[in-house]
């Protein structure tokens, strides 16, 4: 059991899948020599060489297109790109080639990382949430880690996976520590899981609002509230059953996500916890989400992104139901 | 390396091909059209002729010439055309996403400009795995206004990469003439890469396969990718809804002078009359069988539209919970 943070499970876990399979390349924008602009890939290029770990052109489409001729002729393509709001030059080619392949033909084991979320103070296009737009085209998985344990291990179970996924890293976490247990059998990647049991509401969180949802929970256990904290950990395909048995326990649920509520993650988690739950339901499912406008400048992150508070605000107002 | 007789024959293939699926569309057994290949044959005769089995292609929205080209079976792949479960993709793909991984064809794809990226990472997994395997990326006019194609070019360049650029200008990208859209030149583009580049005469085959010949030789010694712009001409309609909606943006003058140099008979007039008679017959027992076999073969069962979603198995939802 070692103790490292985020940022350097990941970096673990990409070493590991180095290591174990010839077939797996790195490919991005400045991960060799920098080792990534968050280091994720620090040392990688050194001890696998640049021709496997490879700093590509500025040019996202032309990136994931290629990968797309590497997997097509058996190599395993993890993609780094840079920042979130980057990705989109690519989407063309993640929904129109990525995602349908398998469909068709045959299946791409291809993934493609995505360090996401705000909170760190960034200009525009370095803070976004794109999730739901992966996770609406049918063709993609997509996952997102939120603790040193899980980035260690989703990322090899997802360099594994033949198909291909949306791997979403929640960088204002990549600094947070936590234990890595190299060793153990891994939980499996398109699996949620209960972080923090509790008997009285819900909470569903991913990425960097898990920590935020357990702090909530803290805060609300002083109070004699105990939430049920809940990592989706999966995004699509979404493993809604411990969701439901959690809900089905305690009759109350809040989504949080950072990415705006608009037809998002949150509206779907409320539509199927409302066909499947209806009668256990003490109250509406909340959101507890990242306001529908533009990822807003960085002095006003604060009020946009959601938090302890408005986590207990939205606990408050189901039990005032 | 084929002789006169066996391009006639690949010409006289395709063009008897696409003149039956033609037929098959007015009948209503192939849905939604085609985009004929009708009068560029030679292009993808010759550039074919010029590759291994092992060498690999892809393909554009007009692509039924590249596919039968490079090998595919004309009956699985007239039956793809008709969405039949024996078709090359078992009907999933159609006229613009016919594939066949093993015999290197890595599908016709309907995004323009979009798989010249793809030909670039499969080029470069030869190039890895030591081989001296190539990759040609077919293209229209269209296409080379393209981002992507662009980043395709410079990667390919930059890497050293074993792609052939084939660019089949054949004057129009709908109804949009390429003097109206491309500003410089197509070869121009490549140049400023270093990629070395020329213009020939897409209607003699002999000429395209004596150009692809040598930039294929120059890709497998290590000397990087080729640019070729094949000049021709689109016989027919950009697709076959136009021969319902008749568009008036070629005038007869331009038809005519466009028609006027058809590979086939160009082809075909190196051949003893008897001989080509003889190819000719035996094409269209082919053909024949083809079609008989695609509309003999099942359609799919529409239930299955949910399976193969993901190499995991994992079913897709249905619309409802
Ligand atoms: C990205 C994209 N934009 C638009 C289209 C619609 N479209 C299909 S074919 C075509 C024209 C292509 O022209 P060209 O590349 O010259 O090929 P040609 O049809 O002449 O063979 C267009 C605009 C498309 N398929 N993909
Ligand atoms: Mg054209």
């Amino acid at each position: 059991m070692e103790t490292v943070t985020i940022g350097k499970a990941l970096n673990l876990g990409l070493r590991r899948a180095l290591e174990d399979d010839p077939k797996v390349i790195l490919m991005g924008e400045d991960i060799g020599r920098l080792g990534g602009v968050f280091r994720i890939t620090d040392g990688l290029q050194k001890d696998f060489g640049d021709d496997r770990v490879i700093d590509t052109p500025l040019a996202e489409s032309g990136i994931v297109g290629t990968a797309v001729g590497l997997c097509l002729r058996g190599y395993r393509p993890v993609l780094e790109i840079q920042f979130d709001g980057f990705v989109y030059p690519a989407y063309d080619q993640i929904v129109s080639q990525v995602a349908k392949m398998h469909y068709r033909s045959r299946g791409l084991p291809i993934v493609i990382r995505i360090p996401f979320g705000g909170g760190i103070g960034a200009v525009e296009h370095h803070s976004e949430s794109p999730e739901a737009y992966f996770s609406h085209t049918a063709g993609l998985k997509v996952v997102v880690c939120a603790n040193p344990n899980d980035a260690y291990w989703m990322i090899q179970q997802a360099i594994a996976s033949d198909d291909p996924i949306i791997f979403f890293e929640p960088k204002r976490r990549y600094w947070e520590k936590g234990p890595v247990d190299t060793d153990a059998e891994p939980y499996p990647l398109h699996a949620a899981r209960v972080a923090r049991p509790g008997t009285d509401a819900t909470v569903v969180a991913y990425g960097p609002m898990v920590r935020t949802a357990l702090d909530a929970a803290t805060a609300a256990a002083e109070e004699g509230r105990e939430l049920e904290v809940i990592d989706l950990r999966s995004i699509s395909p979404l493993d809604m059953a411990p969701v439901y048995e959690s809900v089905r326990k305690t009759g109350r649920l809040v989504v949080v996500h950072e990415a705006p509520s608009n037809v998002g993650v949150g509206a779907e988690i409320a539509a199927r916890v409302t066909e499947q739950c209806f009668y256990s339901l003490e109250a509406p499912v909340l959101r507890v989400c990242g306001f529908n406008v533009p990822y807003p400048a960085a002095r006003v992150e604060e009020d946009f992104l959601p938090d302890l508070d408005r986590v207990l605000d939205a606990v408050d107002r189901s039990f005032g139901w | 390396m084929p002789d006169a007789v066996a391009l006639y024959r690949t010409i006289r293939l395709i063009r008897r091909f696409e003149e039956r699926a033609i037929e098959l569309v007015r009948s209503g057994d192939i849905v939604g059209g085609v985009h004929p290949y009708l009068g560029q044959e030679a292009i993808a005769t010759g550039v074919c002729a010029a590759l291994r089995p092992d060498d690999v292609i892809t393909s554009t929205h007009r692509g039924h010439g590249h596919v039968l080209a490079k090998g595919a079976d004309p009956a699985r792949m007239m039956a793809e055309l008709a969405g039949r479960v024996t078709g090359l993709n078992r009907g999933r793909g159609g006229s613009m996403h016919a594939a066949d991984f093993s015999l290197g064809i890595l599908g016709a794809n309907a995004i323009v400009g979009a798989a010249g990226a793809i030909a670039c990472g499969a080029a470069w997994a030869g190039m890895l795995a030591g081989s001296d395997r190539v990759a040609v990326t077919f293209f229209g006019d269209g296409a080379v206004n393209q981002g992507v194609l662009l980043e395709a070019m410079n990667l390919a360049a930059l890497r050293r990469l074993p792609v052939l650029f084939v660019c089949e200008n054949n004057g129009y990208a709908t109804t949009m003439p390429t003097a109206g859209a491309v500003a410089g030149t197509i070869t121009g583009r490549a140049a400023a890469f270093g990629i070395p580049a020329s213009t020939v005469d897409g209607m003699d085959v002999s000429v395209v396969l004596d150009a692809a010949r040598e930039a294929v030789e120059r890709a497998r010694a290590g000397a990087g990718p080729t640019m070729l712009e094949c000049l021709t001409y689109r016989f027919d309609a950009h697709h076959t809804f136009e021969h319902r909606v008749r568009l008036r943006y070629r005038d007869d003058a331009d038809v005519a002078a466009g028609r006027s140099r058809d590979p086939m008979q160009i082809q075909g007039a190196r051949l003893d009359p008897d001989e080509r008679t003889r190819i000719d017959v035996a094409v269209e027992t082919v053909l024949d069988e083809a079609v008989r076999f695609a509309l003999a073969s099942d359609h799919p069962d529409p239930a299955g539209a949910l399976d193969h979603l993901y190499a995991s198995g994992l079913r897709a939802r249905p619309g409802v919970a």
